[in-house]
């Protein structure tokens, strides 16, 4: 799957979860649970979705190895097969 | 450390008077009987002997005389304290207070302040009948040019007079005979109290109570007694009746929403009806009951002492008052 | 229409007893004439009226004492000038003039009925909240409508419209006007609550090591979907401490009133601003995997305002949790009538000493405010007592 394919899933997620937000905007670097204001909770529902739509179940103690869209992209791609 | 004694009303404006005296080589007491007789009320009494005759001066009977005879002292640079027996006679003097005391300042272009600090006794309860017993306050509270003080309990007794000293222009003391006998616990060792703004004697949450003077001590009476039934009443007293501290008054109505005022004056035109007017003019929208007011009948104080005692709110009054704002059965 | 009230027959008179009625509903009564018989301390005295006026209703009956200014009769002057009702001898008064009867216009009570009696501070309550005034009716004197009324209608209407939003048919104006009646409906019941309730507040520092590393393993074993929360470890938590410590699961209503269902209020933020607090009843009967599902229900609803009536008011405590990066501590203001509320800071890695050696742990700050009519603080910390054993047990959550 593409880079660009990935993003638009992650986009269209975050949207559904915090739909007063544009998850577009959100630069390269930024912190998506900050700036969108996510909590665990929500954070946790973010995850299953990406279970579901890509078939990716991410790990508790990677958490901290996805805190940014560039991190997060790097890490579905590297570990896609 | 805050150390505690018991002390009359009395007791505690002749410490006052003699503090004043000791701190200030200006400032000396005149007034009828003063010194030999030890005062009309006994509150100056032995000071004669501490301060000698320059200090603690006899005048002649006539109020407009020697409270004028203090103006002039005043503007001469002294700092006296005149003592009028009660505020009945004051209003013979009532010429020399507003056309010189309280109008010399504006009259001279600002060049001539007037620090006179006049004494008086005000109040009822020793059944002296009409022409000994009004609540003059509001009379005087309403010239422009005075400052007006009640001392409402002991601790305010013991050192309103510092503060009236210190003002540059002509101050009213309001003090109250019926309390001079009633012994409260001050503190000993504090030697200034703030008497700049209203004081809140007691906070709460459900209505402000509003008063001054004698209604001080019968507003916190009632107040404890309607705390015993789950009501939680702020007891705000004025202290100062002109200028009004209209920033203390509007916090507590703007915190509690309801607002009784009590006291003893005659209840038209008085402090409790302007301080309804500016509650309305200033915060009305916080009002969550009209303003109510208890004050004196409108009558020359009777004698009988059932009477007198009819002629001017008493703490069941209030307590009453209270509950039918609150709607409590 | 008027309130005929039990007069006073001077100032030592607190209540009378009605002895007899002498007129009837619906009869013409003229000035001076006798409408009832009280008996006092001063013995059989004959009631009389000074208006003209039609009976409307009787209050009370024969025999029935009543306190000096209660109503006795609704009657309808045939004047509108009419003034006043009072008493047989009003010379009496004279005695305790301070109480004197005002004479209350009549005006405002018989004339133009469409003219709401509202104090100043609740029309401006009403106006900022979009409370229509015609609709309430008050609890003030002589009817008028008061702050309380008006803060008991917005609660009223949340409540209406969070039932319409679970229907389903919510458009963004309706969720726009929601999140505005909830904002006020918040600031009501704190403003109460602060207003009312004399908080205690306590804390205690309690060591998640154990917990955490239960759930980590626990969800290391688990599909995405079944992971676990902290907060659902905590709520489990919880609900059994309140088992041992039962009187802060309580409602305060004219003293204590312990309840035997644990329905934790969660306090769930909305993105909009406010909060929202869904109860998950019987939490003590739940398993940790079962509250989980709960939540899973239950904050995505919460969020969205689909919530039942029913899930918004059986709450018996209420639960606080910052979460991850937030503050580490928080001290709640209870929801009444509820006797406390617990509140669980951010789970952070702090220095921690245990057994005479100092660790970095991931701690938790975990506040209990109280209400301090209902209970002390020894009841609190015995509570907080329970919560850090279960903690440090978590195989026996």
């Amino acid at each position: 799957m593409k880079k660009e394919e990935i993003e638009k899933i992650i986009f269209s997620i975050l949207k559904q979860i915090a739909p007063d937000t544009e998850p577009s905007e959100l630069a390269l670097d930024e912190n998506i649970k900050e700036t969108l204001g996510i909590d665990s909770f929500d954070f946790l529902q973010f995850i299953i979705t990406l279970d579901e739509k890509l078939n990716r179940e991410i790990p508790e103690q990677d958490y901290g190895k996805i805190t940014t869209m560039s991190s997060l992209i790097n890490y579905l791609t590297q570990n896609m097969k | 450390m805050k150390e505690i004694t018991k002390i009359t009303y009395r007791e505690a404006l002749k410490q006052g008077v003699r503090e004043a005296l000791q701190n200030d080589e200006r400032v000396f007491l005149m007034g009828e009987d003063v010194g030999r007789y030890g005062g009309a009320f006994a509150v100056s009494k032995g000071l004669l002997q501490e301060f000698g005759e320059d200090k603690i001066m006899d005048v002649p009977l006539s109020e407009s005389g020697f409270v004028g005879a203090g103006i002039g002292a005043a503007v001469a640079g002294m700092k006296p304290i005149v003592e009028v027996m009660t505020v009945n006679f004051g209003l013979l003097a009532m010429d020399q207070i507003v056309n010189n005391a309280a109008t010399l300042l504006h009259m001279s272009g600002g060049q001539m302040n007037v620090p006179v600090v006049i004494r008086m006794g005000c109040g009822i309860g020793r059944q002296l009948a009409a022409q000994h017993s009004h609540s003059w306050e509001p009379l005087f509270a309403h010239i422009p040019g005075l400052i007006v003080l009640s001392a409402g309990t002991h601790e305010d007794a013991r050192h309103m007079l510092a503060k009236a000293l210190k003002s540059p222009d002509p101050v009213i003391v309001f003090e109250y005979t019926s309390m001079l006998n009633i012994e409260k616990e001050i503190p000993v060792n504090i030697t200034r109290v703030d008497i700049s703004k209203a004081k809140v004697r007691k906070v709460g949450k459900d209505i402000s109570i509003i008063t001054y003077g004698i209604g001080v001590y019968k507003c916190m009476d009632a107040a404890n007694e309607l705390a015993s039934i789950g009501i939680d009443t702020e007891v705000v007293d004025l202290r100062i009746l002109r200028p009004l501290d209209e920033e203390t008054i509007l916090a507590s109505v703007s915190k509690t929403h309801k607002a009784l005022i009590v006291e003893d004056a005659w209840k038209s035109v008085s402090i409790s009806s302007e301080i309804s007017a500016r509650i309305m003019e200033k915060i009305f929208y916080e009002l969550d009951a009209p303003v109510l007011r208890l004050a004196g009948v409108e009558v020359p104080i009777p004698y009988p002492l059932h009477l007198e005692d009819a002629s001017v709110p008493q703490k069941n009054d209030i307590i009453n008052a209270v509950k039918k704002m609150l709607n409590h059965d | 229409m008027i309130e005929f009230v039990m007069p006073s027959l001077g100032a030592d008179m607190e209540d009378g007893t009605l002895v007899e009625w002498r007129k009837k509903k619906g009869d013409t009564v003229k000035r001076g004439d006798i409408i009832a018989e009280v008996e006092t301390q001063k013995g059989l005295i004959e009631i009389e009226i000074f208006d003209e006026a039609v009976i409307e209703k009787l209050l009370i009956g024969p025999g029935t004492k009543v306190p000096v200014g209660s109503p006795l009769a609704l009657i309808n002057p045939i004047h509108d000038k009419a003034e006043t009702i009072v008493t047989t001898t009003a010379k009496k008064d004279l005695i305790h003039p301070i109480i004197e009867k005002e004479k209350t216009p009549a005006s405002p009570t018989v004339s133009s009925d469409d003219r709401i009696k509202i104090s100043p501070l609740a029309k401006r309550i009403a106006t900022e909240n979009n409370i229509d005034t015609s609709t309430l009716s008050g609890s003030g004197e002589n009817g008028a409508i008061t702050k309380e009324d008006v803060e008991k209608s917005i609660a009223k209407k949340l409540k209406g419209a969070l039932s319409q939003e679970a229907l389903g048919t919510t458009t963004e104006d309706e969720t726009a006007s929601a999140s505005i009646s909830i904002r006020a409906a918040v600031a009501a019941a704190m403003s109460k609550s602060n207003r009312e309730i004399p908080h205690y507040y306590l804390e205690k520092t309690i060591d998640m090591t154990k917990a955490l590393v239960l759930m980590n393993k626990a969800n290391k074993e688990r599909p995405v979907k079944q992971r676990l929360l902290p907060a659902a470890l905590l709520i489990r938590a919880v609900a059994l401490s309140l088992q041992e410590v039962p009187e802060l699961n309580a409602l305060w209503d004219n003293g204590l009133q312990i309840r035997s269902d644990i329905n934790i209020g969660f306090v769930v933020s909305l993105r909009k601003g406010g909060i929202i607090v869904p109860a998950i009843p019987a939490a003590n009967l739940k398993t940790i995997d079962e509250i989980m599902s709960a939540l899973n229900d239950i904050i995505p609803r919460a969020k969205a305002l689909k919530l039942r009536s029913s899930e918004l008011s059986d709450s018996t405590i209420t639960m606080t949790s910052i979460g991850e990066g937030g503050a580490d501590s928080v001290y709640g203001i209870i929801y009444p009538p509820q006797v406390a509320i617990i509140g669980f800071g951010n789970i952070s890695e702090q220095p921690f000493a245990e057994n005479g050696m100092l660790g970095v742990r991931p701690i938790v700050r975990v506040t209990v405010s109280a209400d301090h009519r209902a209970t002390d603080g020894l009841i609190g910390s015995r509570f907080l007592t329970a919560l850090n054993r279960h903690l440090q047990n978590p195989a026996s959550l």
